[in-house]
């Protein structure tokens, strides 16, 4: 089971995240729950500054963007102990 | 380099060369359209109102284009992160004048406010530094400086923004000097946030650059191309069928009410600079003194309600009133200086 936590004050690009995310668990059939966590002091504790971020598995692995779906795939499907690295290295 | 690079980068200069066949040929072309294939009059009043928003529009939307693509590629470098790093611990001046500068390349949206600033003070980055910050990144963007430069010229984007800057910097520096940590809500400093980790593990690709900056512009222009639209809309009327000299008693130089009362009129009303720079330099042409239309721009710019009321969340009233008042003062300094030397 995956722990996705979308972390957003409320601002478009947060909701749009948000979609985006339920949209790739859905079509990939990810077992996972979306919490999404809207609480400024929840939210300072991933030291995260620049909102929308995802955590998957209590990891900040975005911040600040909106990533394409398949980075998205991507960032959601990976096995715990590796590091994502971004397409194009 | 990796070769989905290379087609990237012929697809950015192939871009760029069309972009600039079209904004060399956009005054012809203007001139073809209204005067041949709308066969309008020439000079007359209708005709020259409709020539201003045909040739105007798209050259501030090519203008904006262009610059924020390559904007939204600088930020890739600039994290708040970073931005904070640099920032911790700095009281002196020097923090102000950093703060300052780094708040124009940072990204910063007044929805990431909160965040950001809870991140900043945490970390040990004074409040007055926290504040320059905190003003310079929404007042000089470069939605702004594009149209100041387009529809005023190289020079009047260029005092804005040293303008500006001298009051990021000087705000700021005095909100530190006052020390009005209690007022900030107490909560805000038990607040800890989790390991600092290396943010350096982002180590972004071109194409994912080039990516950011594609996406900067679809968002930003998403935005504000209506605001644009309105603006030139609204002035290129103007322009036609509001007499020479209408707004000279109103906001001109011999008006001495008028810095302040556009400044006060200023705070309330919220709008990006997109929309008003079209409006303000139609105020110019009639009239309007150019240290007034600043600082009523900056003041709609800079002071915005919406954003005191998000920042309410973590600074007590006096705070949020004394910010209010010392940015206030700086704009209306501007303005008084503007219209004493113009």
């Amino acid at each position: 089971m995956t722990d996705i936590k979308i972390l957003g004050t409320g601002c478009p690009k947060c909701k749009a995240l948000e979609k985006l995310t339920r949209e790739v668990v859905e079509k990939s059939a990810i077992e996972a729950t979306i919490t999404k966590v809207e609480n400024v002091v929840d939210i300072m504790r991933y030291n995260v500054m620049v909102t929308p971020a995802l955590v998957v598995n209590e990891k900040v692995v975005l911040k600040g963007r909106i990533p394409t779906m398949d980075e998205l795939q991507q960032l959601l499907t990976l096995p715990k102990d590796k590091t994502y690295t971004f397409p194009g290295k | 380099m990796h070769k989905k690079n290379y087609i990237l980068s012929a697809w950015v200069i192939a871009g760029i060369i069309v972009w600039l066949m079209i904004y060399h040929f956009l005054q012809p072309l203007t001139d073809w359209f209204v005067d041949s294939l709308l066969g309008m009059t020439q000079g007359a009043r209708l005709t020259e109102t409709v020539r201003f928003f045909v040739f105007e529009y798209p050259k501030v939307m090519l203008l904006l284009l262009l610059i924020i693509f390559f904007v939204g590629i600088i930020r890739t470098f600039f994290t708040p992160e970073r931005t904070r790093k640099a920032l911790e611990g700095r009281r002196t001046f020097t923090g102000n004048v950093m703060a300052s500068l780094l708040g124009i390349v940072t990204p910063f949206c007044s929805c990431s406010a909160i965040p950001l600033f809870l991140g900043f003070v945490e970390s040990g980055v004074p409040l007055g530094v926290t504040f320059s910050f905190l003003i310079a990144s929404p007042m000089i963007n470069e939605v702004a400086i594009i149209l100041l430069y387009g529809l005023f010229g190289w020079e009047t984007a260029l005092i804005y923004v040293v303008t500006g800057l001298a009051i990021a910097m000087s705000a700021g520096y005095i909100i530190g000097v006052l020390k009005l940590e209690k007022w900030v809500e107490p909560w805000v400093f038990e607040v800890h946030s989790g390991q600092q980790e290396e943010d350096n593990k982002e180590q972004m690709s071109l194409s994912l650059r080039l990516r950011e900056g594609w996406s900067a512009v679809k968002e930003i222009i998403g935005k504000v191309w209506i605001y644009v639209a309105l603006g030139i809309a609204i002035g290129a009327g103007a322009h036609g069928y509001v007499p020479q000299g209408f707004m000279v008693s109103l906001m001109g130089n011999g008006a001495w009410y008028s810095v302040p009362l556009s400044v006060l009129i200023g705070i309330p009303l919220y709008s990006n600079a997109a929309g008003i720079v079209p409006i303000v330099s139609v105020l110019i042409e009639k009239g309007a003194s150019l240290g007034t239309s600043l600082a009523f721009m900056m003041s709609v710019i800079a002071l915005s309600l919406p954003e005191m009321i998000i920042l309410r969340k973590v600074l007590k009233l006096p705070l949020i009133l004394t910010f209010i008042g010392v940015v206030g003062t700086g704009i209306m300094i501007v303005g008084y200086l503007f219209n004493w030397i113009f």
